[in-house]
């Protein structure tokens, strides 16, 4: 008999490929890192993969999403190709973002993914100004701002929480509450660790889910934002989950046991959702034998394309760069000229460019 | 045309703009029922209401950054700081999002956003209140900067900063709100970034001067001609980025001399980078060092007499320009702010 709290059977599907997927894509990605194919920091979010998944799929295709520098699942989830992520992780022209942002700034507008954002508590203005619009030109859309525990103790959130209130925004605020601010446990960074209250001073109540498993993310986000989508005002709802890999790779994880890890393993939100569909009947072996195949096929392609695709060459003023800080390039050369051209050059200076 | 403020200048483009385009969007601390700090956006609330002219709490990164998400997203807003020394709190928010994002979404987006505030010393208002931090931006790829020195300015640049399609830190001037001038009534008549305004044809030294400092060369270089028998041509180049460097150039090959007066600190300055660019593409035109008049390299002093001699005034501009020409008969000027001294 089909488990009436689960989705149909191809929804469930779905979320158990995408997790999986993006489960995949990790672990290649962490490869790629330490075969020095990917450069800068890399936070990859295996453990986190119910929260990423059961959010994503209570969004409509027209609500918006924004989150942080650990986003390469929220593009996954998002629709955005897992080739182009790779892409732009390799900082090849093809990635999402034409090789400029890199791991810590995916963004996908077509698809309503808004970024990936390397400065902790950064997005959340942001996202509160994207509810801006859709309150403002009176759309339905919601947005999803998800941020981690740590910046719940930037000033951004106490101000964007307090706004987003008073403006009865359309916003979803989702903490991410992976137990650590880096390598700072949340009793070490938060005098009030039950956050899901953290936000009730503010005026945005909040509500709690287990982001280790994605039916009940899906369920508690989903009523989330049908309220938010209802009642215009926000909510604060808390994830809770846990990042098995450490905060970026060059993370020696000395702030945490092996024992505290392994525990959470246990939790695994993969094989529990797997364990579970195939429990209830909903996939036998064969059948999340394959997923896991698919997955890791996906991930090839991405690698593969990642590969093939170019560097990209300086971007020209236009669509990517602004205009330049001293217009009209050429100077007029002085009858007096006695001396060479200037001396000094900016890097990358594209042709005949001044300053 | 009419003759009106400054800062009814300002008003006047807003107004017309929140007429012209639904998608604009005012926000800022006090600008709906007070009126604004400065009294910029009076008037505008009781016209647009509370939908378009939004007051807001004091938290400057938020307001700033829902700017940011606004204009990513179909707005144009145009937030309101106070003064410019509050802009600190929204650097995050003005450098690593507003200025990047285009730039490192690969284009996807632009930002078309514009952030007013006032500077500029004069007042008393010690040193977190006074400061002029047009370098601190102009610094920044992906930021256009605007710093209007006239109400005809005023009005034409704000209208092209809302309407450009990127973000724009627009620099106003505490000083020079109450400051009359005729204006263009045309609701078309923009002031084109990148274009420098020659404010006095002259031949015998150049004066760039920033803001407010456009005036006070003015009437230095009156005194030039007056008192010294020199004829100063005076620039003042009403965005700093872009930078309209030819109109500079083209008058050091004439005049072989340059002083730059700006009212913010020496060091790392406007008039820094204005030399390194002149002796950079005019060096053979030179007959004397680039001259810097600027602001003391220091916070801005409470007491009145302080203040008075911590920003530049028409003397040390008259005396700067002299020493270019290698004349001795300029003023004494006291507490001389020329160079990183």
């Amino acid at each position: 008999m089909h488990d009436p709290s689960l989705p149909e059977p191809e929804v469930a599907r779905e979320w158990l490929q995408t997790m999986t997927l993006i489960r995949r894509f990790e672990e290649r990605a962490g490869e790629m890192y330490a075969r020095a194919k990917i450069g800068g920091f890399l936070h990859l979010s295996i453990g986190e993969e119910a929260t990423i998944v059961g959010a994503a799929r209570a969004l409509r295709d027209e609500d918006y999403l924004i989150s942080t520098y650990r986003s390469h699942g929220n593009a996954i989830a998002r629709g955005t190709p897992p080739e182009r992520v790779m892409a732009e992780l390799f900082g090849r022209t093809d990635g999402c973002c034409s090789g400029h942002g890199g791991s810590m700034h995916m963004f996908d507008f077509q698809r309503r993914f808004m970024g990936g954002y390397g400065i902790v508590g950064g997005n959340l203005p942001i996202g509160a100004g994207i509810g801006l619009s859709s309150d403002y030109l009176a759309r339905d859309e919601v947005t999803l701002c998800a941020f981690g525990d740590g910046a719940t103790n930037q000033g951004t959130f106490g101000e964007t929480l307090n706004l987003a209130a008073l403006w009865r925004l359309p916003v979803v605020f989702m903490v991410v509450n992976n137990q650590f601010g880096m390598g700072t446990s949340i009793e070490r960074h938060s005098a009030v660790t039950d956050l899901r209250r953290k936000g009730e001073s503010l005026g945005v109540p909040g509500m709690r889910c287990d982001g280790m498993d994605v039916l009940d993310t899906y369920t508690v986000v989903d009523e989330a934002i049908r309220r938010v989508r209802e009642d215009r005002r926000p909510l604060l709802v808390e994830a809770v989950t846990y990042r098995f890999r450490g905060h970026s790779m060059a993370d020696p994880e000395e702030y945490r046991t092996k024992e505290q890890v392994a525990q959470w393993r246990e939790r695994d939100p993969i094989p529990q959702f797997g364990e579970r569909l195939q429990r209830e009947g909903v996939l036998d072996a064969a059948a999340r034998e394959l997923i896991e195949r698919e997955a890791a096929e996906r991930v090839e392609h991405a690698v593969e394309f990642a590969e093939n695709s170019p560097f990209p060459t300086p971007a020209v003023r236009g669509r990517i760069r602004a205009r330049r800080a001293v217009p009209r390039a050429v100077s007029r050369m002085s009858a007096r000229r006695q001396h060479p051209s200037p001396a000094s050059v900016c890097a990358a200076r594209t042709n005949g460019e001044r300053g | 045309m009419s003759e009106l403020r400054y800062r009814e200048a300002l008003n006047t483009a807003l107004r017309e703009e929140l007429e012209r385009d639904e998608r604009v969007v005012l926000l800022g601390e006090d600008i709906g029922v007070f009126g604004g700090a400065f009294k910029v956006t009076e008037g505008l609330l009781e016209q647009f209401g509370e939908r378009r002219v939004r007051d807001t709490p004091i938290s400057e990164n938020t307001i700033v950054g829902m700017g940011v998400g606004a204009a990513m997203t179909g707005l144009r807003p145009v937030v309101e700081l106070m003064t410019i020394n509050f802009s600190l709190l929204a650097f995050d928010q003005i450098v690593n999002h507003a200025a990047h994002i285009r730039y490192m979404f690969g284009g996807q987006v632009s930002v078309p956003l514009v952030i007013r505030m006032p500077q500029g010393a004069g007042h008393q208002l010690g040193p977190t209140h006074s400061h002029c931090l047009e370098a601190m931006f102009l610094h920044v790829p992906g930021l256009l900067v605007a710093v209007p020195a006239t109400p005809a300015d005023a009005k034409g640049l704000l209208k092209t900063a809302i309407r450009d399609e990127n973000p724009v830190i627009f620099i106003e001037h505490e000083s020079l709100y109450g400051v009359r001038g005729e204006v263009p009534d045309d609701e078309d008549i923009l002031v084109e970034f990148g274009r420098a305004r020659v404010c006095r044809e002259g031949s015998d030294v150049t004066i760039v001067a920033v803001s407010r400092m456009a005036l006070t060369a003015e009437r230095a270089a009156a005194t030039l001609a007056d008192e010294h028998g020199v004829q100063a041509q005076v620039i003042d180049p009403r965005t700093l980025r872009p930078l309209d460097l030819d109109t500079i150039l083209d008058s050091v090959r004439t005049t072989n001399r340059c002083v730059v007066v700006e009212e913010g600190w020496p060091h790392g300055g406007v008039g820094a980078n204005l030399a390194a660019l002149i002796a950079e593409h005019a060096f053979d035109d030179l007959d004397a060092p680039v001259a810097r008049v600027s602001g003391a390299d220091v916070p801005m002093p409470y007491s009145k007499p302080l203040e008075d001699i911590a920003y530049p005034h028409e003397p040390q501009v008259v005396a700067a320009a002299l020493a270019t020409l290698g004349r001795t008969d300029g003023p004494r000027t006291g507490a001389v702010t020329q160079g990183a001294r």
